[in-house]
């Protein structure tokens, strides 16, 4: 009984420390929550040790940085690193790159998963039904090492494509060091291995669709094939949309564990992207300072790009995603 | 399906439009699995038949010898370890940490918890990004070490909120009625949130697990210890070295020049074989994952 009691009167005092400070509510928490604080220790540490820490290290940016120096006594150079870039040879290389595979992959790759949908939604029977998802879901959980090896073992010297071109009578092409079929690959692979699994979305949303409507149209005559135009992908709008700008604000973050299994020095003047280069610069060369630099770049274009689809569809297509 | 009597007659063009529909279905099927049947195929096959490249679609011959030499190979096997180690671990913390955080997250009563939410939602939008995040590990002294693979990754923010809104669902009835018998709240999150909580726990688990064993950046990025290597660098290193910078350590380079397809194929099936296995099980927290995650508001 005495514990409602002081219930209620918590309770009361709930409203009250709302407006207070921040000091006073920990003080509230040390007092009647105690154990919810103590906690929440743990994930705290975890997260000020993980994403807060290496977010001091964004300062080598603005250094030379040297490891034994550390970033205390590290040479503290204003923009330099950032004018070395922009004058870096490979500069318009790596930029050039990086919007026009994220460009090709957003034109290829996103409207795939909603034509599946489509496609599955047809189908009649049950059993086929889930038979054709399960076989489009499996390769989501194939790694990329193993998705890129079979690649290079398809695509090989050897390979099954390059026996049918021998039976053309197409000598052997090398896929893998002719930058014309990189895009192509990356891309197909990409669609091979998440049309599926990002098909899914959709199917949730055209099952919620009222069947009404289809024996609605079914009554007036409306084909099938009419019938997607018309009722369905006006209904999945919202959700393509939503994805849309999910999709254009992540364009330049581009899957590049992928091309860094993919890529040789003979494909980087398709395949070299800003990340692969940050990679190669830092961590291979230790060239600090200066990756920091061109990652910080890769990271405000990226919050450019976020905000920026976000804005545009808010302005023109009155929906957003906050 | 059963006969209709009533049944009005599907019209001639919806009956074309649904055999196109099954057409390109059932090539799209095909174009899925070919992968799978060609590299199992191939692993299973006589290597002087693959060598001659006969293998396309059906096994020729039958030969382990491939699966042999490669669970034989000393580096593969600690890799397999390691990658187990990992996956079980980094698993475990990753549920661990997630809970205990996403509980006092769930409550209305606890002040902080607007505070705490933001601390966790900003680094959704902004991290240090690959080199701070390196050198962070390096001073942390992580490189090279087992925790490295198994701790940071352990805490997400988008985790911590799929939990959070699952626990928010649980009637706050429960909780208060264990309260006024006596209850703590590290009691109530264990015995009566968490049981109730089990297929949240599950779809994270098996996303977290999937994601960890398939993972190779993170050990490229932090390991220089052969030793320490998760399945995935190995399996890097036989199956698409050629493209490779050769600041890389030649101690296992063997392993990449005597990689036959037969011996790529079958590293290719060892390491992919627990996560096919799992999948039936997986496949039930898929869509519940996604649809979980679609609608965390």
């Amino acid at each position: 009984m005495s514990t409602t009691i002081e219930k209620i009167t918590q309770s009361t005092t709930i409203e009250k420390i709302s407006k207070k400070s921040f000091i006073s509510k920990l003080n509230y928490d040390w007092k009647y929550n105690r154990l919810l604080l103590l906690m929440s220790i743990p994930g705290l540490i975890m997260i000020a040790l993980f994403a807060y820490y290496p977010m001091v290290g964004i300062v080598t940016a603005f250094q030379n940085y040297s490891l034994f120096l550390g970033i205390r006594g590290s040479e503290w150079i204003g923009f330099d690193n950032f004018i070395r870039f922009f004058n870096d040879p490979n500069f318009f290389r790596i930029i050039k790159n990086t919007f026009v595979l994220g460009s090709v992959n957003l034109l290829w790759a996103f409207p795939a998963p909603i034509i599946l949908a489509l496609l599955i939604n047809e189908v009649v029977h049950p059993k086929m039904k889930r038979f054709v998802q399960t076989a489009t879901y499996l390769p989501y959980f194939v790694s990329v090492v193993v998705i890129v090896g079979i690649m290079k073992t398809i695509f090989g010297d050897t390979g099954i494509v390059n026996g049918l071109l021998a039976n053309f009578g197409v000598d052997p092409i090398q896929f893998f060091n002719e930058s014309g079929y990189f895009r192509s690959l990356y891309v197909g692979s990409g669609i091979w291995q998440e049309i599926g699994y990002a098909s899914i979305l959709y199917l949730a949303a055209i099952t919620g669709i009222d069947p009404e409507m289809y024996e609605a149209a079914k009554m007036d005559g409306c084909s099938k094939f009419k019938q997607i135009f018309y009722i369905t992908l006006p209904a999945l709008r919202p959700t393509i949309i939503v994805l849309l700008i999910l999709a254009i604000g992540g364009i330049i973050s581009v899957g590049f564990d992928k091309i860094l299994l993919m890529y040789s020095p003979a494909t980087y003047d398709v395949a070299d992207v800003i990340s692969t280069y940050v990679y190669r610069k830092g961590i291979i060369d230790q060239d600090y300072g200066f990756s920091s630099a061109i990652g910080l770049f890769n990271s405000l274009v990226s919050i450019v790009f976020v905000f920026g689809a976000n804005y545009l569809s808010r302005k023109f297509l009155k929906e957003s995603l906050w | 399906m059963k006969k209709n009597p009533n049944k009005i007659k599907e019209p001639m063009g919806d009956r074309v439009f649904l055999s196109f529909v099954y057409i390109i279905l059932a090539i799209l099927v095909l174009v899925m699995l070919y992968p799978f049947v060609y590299v199992v195929s191939v692993s299973i096959s006589d290597p002087a038949e693959v060598i001659a490249g006969k293998v396309t679609f059906f096994p020729k011959g039958f030969d382990l010898g491939a699966f042999k030499t490669m669970i034989d190979h000393p580096i593969f096997f600690t890799a397999y370890k390691n990658t187990i180690v990992y996956t079980a671990l980094g698993t475990s913390f990753t549920l661990f940490f997630t809970a205990i955080t996403a509980y006092p997250l769930s409550k209305d009563k606890f002040q902080m918890r607007p505070f705490f939410s933001k601390v966790y939602l900003i680094t959704m939008f902004f991290g240090g990004g690959m080199i701070p995040t390196y050198l962070a590990y390096k001073s942390l002294h992580m490189l090279d070490t087992i925790w490295v693979m198994v701790l940071p990754g352990a805490l997400s923010a988008f985790n911590i909120i799929l939990m959070r809104s699952f626990f928010r669902n649980i009637p706050e009835s429960l909780s208060e009625s264990a309260y006024i018998d006596g209850a703590t709240d590290f009691q109530i999150l264990v015995k009566v949130i968490l049981p109730l909580s089990k297929p949240i726990l599950a779809t994270i688990g098996l996303f977290t697990a999937v994601g960890i064993w398939n993972g190779y950046f993170n050990a490229l990025l932090y390991l220089n210890d052969i030793d320490k290597y998760p399945l995935q660098m190995i399996l890097r290193n036989i199956l698409v070295s050629a493209s490779f910078n050769p600041a890389e350590k030649d101690a296992y380079s063997q392993l990449n020049h005597s990689a036959t397809e037969s011996l790529k194929m079958a590293s290719i099936v060892i390491t992919t074989l627990p996560i096919m296995c799992s999948y039936p099980f997986i496949q039930k927290y898929i869509v519940k994952g996604m649809m979980i995650g679609s609608i965390k508001g």
